[in-house]
């Protein structure tokens, strides 16, 4: 009660110790008004819904061509080609469904840690320990060489994490490990907008579906997910987060699993939750019942990354085992 | 209170690398003679007497344990995390009570120290981990053993098996959770020393003896140094009980098969580059096993980047994160019951969507290696499924571009379509590089704001004046309140009574199956078709009753 009658801190230039005291009242008011809304777990009131039937999820294809780990994937829209970037510089263009390796562009540097394929299907971006993302356009003709046409969009002053196109070809949103985020013009080069929110690395990010498209999740080493509307949350495992609720809804973990999870993707309707995990495996959660569906078998190293294809007939995963599967 | 097992004599390799003892010089002594019975009955259990503990009790017990001592911000690293979880196992998988049996074989004419089979851990885990599948627990053993935490006594590749084969648990001194970056010259050291001693289990293995000749090659100049350091160690060795040598040098190898693992094995030390460049603390890690003096100028490793200094807390990050937290509070949030509810009904309205949960029709591509799916997706002619998808929202129905077309086409006939054409307008705007956007943003102003616009969209006068604001820094961002006050008229106004439009329930009813084949028909025809199907079931019923 005392944090709204008092004059604003701004204000009155108060001390540290006032500062911190404040601070501290008011995340202890938060968090009790979030409680008093904690009726009720996820799990419990999903009891009535009918369980998950067998899933019979095997890996479909596997797509073998890095020479060392692979970092990073992303489906194009057309839901069946995909891009991948691995440690040894290289970035493929797979039809995920014949196999074929469509483009081969070898980066400057290694670790290219993030790669994005461009709505349009006619480009990809990628970048890693070269601190930049760089856009290709995808050329029909085999013997162009993609790295001529090579355009350097982003640049920032560590390593890039992640990559998104948002709605079209023209911007591209980074993160990267010098803590910030940011939206660019991909034409000119220029900066748009810079998010400063992560007190350390970040990590990944996520484009939320939305109508307007422009929300997006960043997760960092400071162990925050932020929502671009500054929504800071603690997470090491996988956690479930639901914004309206303003708190964690479910965990997912068991026992046997001992290993973190590198990376997830839900299902087209939110049911099935896909995490890689850094044993090797593939777990398929059950979102709203919390337990464990399956467990998938097959990379020979940790997963990288998971992705859900864009009209949810499959999943591919990317692995340190040098290949990448699909699984449906 | 009943302590971690940490000072368990059980396995003996732990004090006896750190020290030299002073023990009685022993003669070199020939495989086959008899050894003494491991000495491990002498040991002191520090858990005696006390209450037995699970596996979550002692994980609990720990984290208490921890609250009181400083903590290490890189205690909390996801490496350590998880060699915490793991050593919580293997501590309690090492319980007198509780754990594996541990044991001493006898066989042919010697004895094998401080052993368990394969089997023994994997119904271990089975039962302490949860696990209904040999497979899985098969799974997490091997990992914790390429980990280095146990390992075969006679291979040096780290896995598990359900057999009888022989596994010996590590040394905590040789545990991963001590940061150990063992350096190429103690590797030389440690092969060295093996080529030194004539025994038949300490052969080289062919790779091993490459890597050897690799490192001589490397070292050549520092060889002597090298060989003299082999020699001390081997006299050390020497002086050690013959059980004990044999449990040392095995947890030493299965050390080296973690840090210089058998090629085509995964290297489990291998660290994501990310998280390398983070290292807080350079100085936790323990680079030699045999003491090796530190070499003056310590070259620094080149992907350790600069310490982050966490950032105390300045004057300014609290203002903000008052700011923040006094936001947060104002938010308005649901209730959990409502949430979930709420997320309960999302995944049922989309369960016949997910091709995971409901098999798409005819099947999915990637099972049936057949595409008609994919063609039937895309095709002008939508399915039931997909018009039915336009129901649940507005949303759904722009995102499809039949939809899309089928609304517009409904706002044409209501005059109203310049909303939605003020919305595509919008969108499309965000989607330009930033050389057009002010170009772009006039021509949306001259089509629909300006006074005797061609297509006037309907905005309250606020929105307006704020728009006409925001032009004066045209930007791509410059029509969002009105593009936000028009999705939400269309939202509420048209889009209802378009779900209730013939145009729409049409498409709704007639398409019961996914026609490929059929060609376009207007509203009419269908119309036409489904009032004269109903028709003749009316005659028919008229039909019989009359008759």
């Amino acid at each position: 009660a005392a944090a709204q009658s008092r004059p604003s801190a701004l204000q009155s230039g108060e001390s540290l110790a006032t500062l911190k005291n404040e601070s501290d009242s008011l995340k202890k008011k938060l968090e009790e008004e979030r409680a008093k809304l904690h009726d009720v777990e996820l799990n419990q009131v999903a009891e009535k819904v009918e369980l998950v039937s067998a899933l019979s999820i095997r890996t479909r294809r596997v797509l073998k061509g890095h020479g060392n780990k692979v970092l990073c994937m992303d489906w194009c829209k057309d839901k069946r080609r995909l891009v991948s970037s691995s440690q040894d510089g290289k970035v493929i263009v797979w039809d995920g469904y014949t196999l074929n390796k469509e483009h081969a562009v070898t980066m400057p540097c290694t670790w290219v840690m993030a790669c994005a394929y461009a709505p349009s299907g006619c480009a990809v971006a990628c970048g890693g320990l070269d601190n930049k993302c760089s856009v290709y356009p995808l050329s029909l003709d085999k013997n162009e060489n993609l790295a001529a046409k090579k355009k350097s969009v982003a640049m920032h002053t560590n390593y890039l994490s992640g990559c998104s196109f948002t709605n079209s070809d023209m911007q591209l949103l980074t993160s990267s490990g010098d803590g910030t985020c940011a939206l660019w013009d991909v034409e000119s080069g220029q900066l748009l907008q810079s998010f400063h929110g992560h007190t350390a690395d970040v990590l990944s990010l996520n484009l939320a579906p939305s109508e307007t498209g422009n929300t997006f999740v960043s997760g960092g080493c400071d162990k925050k997910a932020n929502v671009w509307d500054m929504l800071p949350c603690a997470s090491v495992s996988c956690r479930l987060y639901d914004l309206r609720a303003d708190r964690e809804v479910a965990v997912y973990q068991k026992d046997s699993i001992i290993f973190g999870a590198s990376s997830v993707d839900f299902s087209l309707s939110g049911r099935l939750l896909f995490a890689g995990y850094n044993d090797y495996t593939i777990n398929v959660w059950d979102v709203l019942k919390g337990n464990r569906i399956s467990v998938l078998f097959g990379h020979e190293n940790r997963v990288s990354c998971v992705k859900v294809s864009p009209d949810g007939t499959s999943f591919a995963s990317a692995s340190w085992d040098t290949s990448l599967r699909i699984w449906a | 209170m009943a302590d971690a097992p940490e000072q368990k004599q059980r396995v003996g390799g732990e004090e006896q690398v750190e020290e030299e003892e002073e023990e009685q010089e022993q003669p070199e002594e020939d495989e086959e003679e008899e050894d003494e019975d491991e000495a491990s009955e002498g040991s002191v259990d520090s858990t005696e007497g006390s209450p037995r503990m699970t596996l979550a009790a002692r994980r609990a017990l720990r984290a208490l344990k921890s609250l009181g001592a400083s903590v290490d911000p890189d205690d909390d690293s996801p490496n350590m995390i998880v060699y915490r979880k793991i050593e919580d196992i293997v501590m309690f998988i090492q319980d007198e009570e509780e754990g594996v049996p541990i044991r001493t074989v006898k066989s042919f004419m010697t004895k094998i120290p401080s052993v368990v089979t394969g089997t023994d851990i994997v119904q271990w885990l089975m039962k302490n981990l949860d696990i209904e599948d040999p497979a899985e627990a098969i799974h997490v053993g091997g990992l914790i053993a390429s980990q280095g935490y146990f390992f075969p006594i006679s291979d040096h590749v780290l896995s598990l098996k359900d057999d009888g084969t022989f596994y010996r648990f590590q040394a905590p001194y040789f545990w991963p959770s001590n940061c150990w970056e063992p350096e190429n010259t103690d590797y030389a050291i440690y092969l060295c020393k093996r080529t030194m001693q004539n025994k038949t289990r300490l052969e080289l293995a062919d790779y091993e003896a490459e890597n050897l000749a690799r490192l001589q090659r490397a070292f050549a100049r520092k060889w002597e140094f090298i060989f003299m350091q082999a020699e001390a160690q081997v006299k050390i060795d020497r002086k050690k009980d013959k059980s004990e040598r044999k449990i040392l040098d095995s947890q030493e190898r299965a050390f080296w098969d973690v840090h210089r693992p058998v090629p085509g094995c995964v290297n489990t030390t291998e660290m994501d580059i990310r998280k390398c460049r983070r290292m807080k603390n350079p100085h936790r890690v323990k680079k030699s096993v045999y003491g090796l003096a530190e070499e003056p100028t310590q070259v620094q490793s080149p992907v350790h980047g600069p310490v982050h200094n966490a950032r105390k807390g300045t004057k300014e990050d609290l203002e903000k994160e008052i700011g923040f937290l006094r936001h947060q509070l104002d938010r308005h949030c649901m209730k959990m019951s409502k949430v979930a509810e709420s997320l309960i009904s999302y995944t049922e309205q989309y369960m016949e969507y997910d091709p995971f949960l409901t098999s798409p029709e005819p099947s999915n591509p990637w099972t049936s290696d057949d595409c008609t799916f994919w063609d039937l997706e895309t095709s002008k002619e939508p399915s039931q499924q997909r018009v039915k998808k336009w129901g649940f929202s507005l949303d759904e129905a722009l995102k499809d571009p039949a939809g899309q077309e089928l609304f517009l086409k409904f706002l044409e006939s209501e005059f109203s379509s310049e909303n939605l054409r003020f919305w595509l307008a919008v969108q499309d705007l965000k989607q330009r590089p930033l050389l057009e956007v002010a170009e772009r943003t006039q021509e949306i102003w001259a089509e629909f704001l300006a006074e005797g616009a061609p297509s006037t969209i309907n905005l309250d006068s606020h929105s307006y004046e704020r728009t006409g604001h925001n032009l004066k820094d045209p930007g791509r961002y410059s029509y969002e309140d009105a593009q936000d006050h028009i999705y939400k008229l269309m939202k509420s106004d048209s889009y209802t009574r378009f779900l209730r439009s013939n145009a729409y329930q049409d498409l709704l009813i007639t398409r019961k199956k996914p026609e490929a084949e059929q060609g376009r028909r207007t509203s009419l025809e269908k119309f036409t078709r489904s009032v004269g199907k109903s028709l003749t079931g009316k005659r028919l019923t008229g039909l019989m009753q009359s008759s």
